[in-house]
């Protein structure tokens, strides 16, 4: 019997290497568990009855391309879509054996913060399914701690990783920018999109990392790792300097919970050995939300442009002529928050205004990769909140943008200046998961795998929600 | 700054996006408020500063300029809309 909600990658391929269970019969248990609780919660978009390979079961989120498998970037404007080529991290995954279990939901083109703007219907939270697992990578995030994949392959550009892992209490990389390929994904905004692993444990994030990372010749912003990665085994953190950046930790909008559970973990690393200390970000949090929200906009606004309805994906029907086509065909296949972004980015980028709007917020992106260098010359990683808050209830923030948009306020920083970070799971609040982000420098996973790794064990935190138990 | 109806317009037909008028009405609201909200990156005097356009310092990536396959007709067009023959079929122009 394969416990499914229990069950880490690493264990799997325990008893797949003694021969205590086949990969088929792996393949069917988490098919079982999908047939069973994903009507609830919705996590995939489409399920592989079959997938090649002799290894452990994995999911993917819907922006990134996989051959002869639909790929919609849970937009309605991508519905039918068959990719005819594998993004280089599908490829690199097969050539690993794992097998495909399904496709994960997403906000469309992982513009959102709860999953609730997927063209194809909200996931829902494993630990209480009136909330929001958090986005946009809220399927792959759902999936995993729901026992409907061991692990799975997340997209994040201001927070898609890292914030559902916090809303569903499980582990999430956002790896340094370069370090992943991003050939055959969906672009949204390519000066911030990174790939990343979704897991059970810190062990599995960093194995499934190794994997997947490396130079790719057909993504020239992608660099060969400056050091292999290493599975963390040590259990103290003897000799690592911890900063506590004071405004992420005492952001207006972090609940008493969440800064409860956090405060309790960093007390937890000292007792483990490291040194902590505080430190400083104030421009970055202050600015990096309007930065963020000026760049990803601009960026995305060209890289839809593409969506045309001559190449692939849906056309609208019966237009007079071209310049109809495309109007209607972007109307009616693109959802508000893609709209609403398209309309920011392209006003942001039109003549008149790109110094004050484009040009200005690069140079923030400046000023918050600055101030994070200074950080990382007196520490190793910083350590704050994910989320401010636990998972939200459906539908609480859905008509105010802005307000969906503060959910990455403490993610949001350390994308902008191409940084790693790791969520782990620290406690509970509200019997809700509560996320504990640690950034580090440029590189610096291993050094958030082994801080990551010995405050999971010290910690204990269960991963599978009360209610499935 | 404040958006009006009429730069509303030109932004959308720049974008190749027919809004229809409920979808105006909201946007003129939703759009002049995250301007306002992103308008904040102005208040900083960044004058002597410069842009990152990207997060690592990487200059110059070269390839070799080799032949190598690339994906056939029939890939190409396996996902279009509508195909006449080894193109894409598109409505005409218009006027």
């Amino acid at each position: 019997m394969i416990d499914t909600l229990r069950l880490t990658a690493e264990q799997a391929h325990r008893l797949l290497a003694a021969g205590e269970v086949t990969s088929d019969e792996l393949f069917a248990a988490y098919l079982d568990a999908i047939g069973a609780r994903d009507d609830e919660l919705h996590c995939y978009l489409h399920v592989c009855e079959q997938d090649g390979g002799a290894g452990i079961p994995i999911a993917v989120k819907d922006v990134i391309g996989t051959k002869g498998i639909p790929t919609t970037a849970g937009s309605r404007i991508l519905e039918g879509y068959i990719p005819v080529y594998d993004a280089t991290v599908v490829s690199r995954i097969r050539a690993r054996g794992l097998r495909i279990l399904g496709k994960t939901n997403t906000d469309e083109f992982a513009m959102g913060s709860s999953t609730e703007n997927s063209g194809f219907g909200p996931t829902r939270n494993p630990w209480d399914p009136s909330r929001v697992p958090g986005g946009s990578g809220g399927g792959s995030a759902a999936a995993v701690s729901a026992g409907l994949a061991p692990w799975a392959l997340g997209s994040d550009t201001g927070g898609s990783i890292k914030q559902p892992s916090a809303l569903c209490g499980n582990v999430g990389l956002r790896p340094t920018y370069g370090t992943v390929s991003r050939y055959g994904i969906v672009a949204f905004a390519s000066s911030l999109d990174q790939i990343g692993p979704v897991a059970r444990t810190v062990r599995d994030c960093a194995f499934l990392y190794s994997v997947i990372a490396g130079r790719d010749p057909c993504d020239s912003t992608t660099v060969e790792l400056p050091h292999p990665v290493e599975l963390p085994e040590r259990e103290d953190l003897n000799g690592i300097r911890i900063g506590v950046p004071h405004e992420l930790n005492e952001a207006e909008g972090i609940e008493p919970g969440v800064h409860e559970a956090v405060q309790r973990a960093i007390d937890r690393c000292r007792e483990l050995g490291a040194e902590v200390g505080e430190c400083r970000l104030p421009l970055s949090v202050e600015y990096g939300m309007p930065c963020y929200y000026l760049i990803a906009p601009a960026e995305a606004s060209s890289n839809l442009a593409r969506y045309d309805g001559v190449r692939y994906g849906f056309r609208a029907q019966d237009a007079s002529d071209r310049l109809e086509m495309y109007e209607r065909t972007r109307d009616e296949g693109f959802g508000d928050e893609p709209k609403r972004r398209i309309m920011v980015g392209t006003y942001a980028l039109s003549a008149g205004y790109y110094d004050a709007y484009y040009g200005q917020a690069q140079k923030v992106r400046t000023v918050i990769k600055r101030e994070h260098d200074a950080a990382f010359e007196r520490f190793d990683a910083l350590v704050s909140p994910t989320s401010p808050t636990v998972a939200f209830p459906l539908g609480s923030r859905t008509s105010d943008p802005l307000a969906m948009y503060l959910s990455d306020l403490l993610t949001i920083p350390s994308c902008m200046a191409g940084l790693p970070g790791l969520n782990i799971p620290c406690g509970l609040s509200q019997r809700l998961p509560v996320g504990l982000q640690l950034v580090g420098p440029q590189f610096g996973e291993n050094t958030l795998f082994r801080i990551g790794h010995a405050l999971e064990r010290a910690l204990g935190f269960d991963g599978v929600p009360e209610r499935l138990r | 700054m404040a958006i009006d109806r009429e730069q509303l317009l030109h932004v959308a037909h720049l974008a190749r996006l027919e809004l229809r008028e409920d979808e105006l009405e909201r946007l003129e609201v939703q759009l002049n408020d995250i301007l306002t909200a992103v308008s904040k990156v102005s208040e900083l005097d960044l004058s002597d500063v410069p842009p990152t356009s990207h997060p690592l310092d990487v200059v110059n990536v070269w390839a070799e300029d080799e032949p190598h396959v690339s994906l056939s007709v029939e890939e190409a067009l396996a996902n279009a809309p509508e195909r006449d023959g080894s193109m894409f079929r598109v409505p005409p122009a218009g006027s």
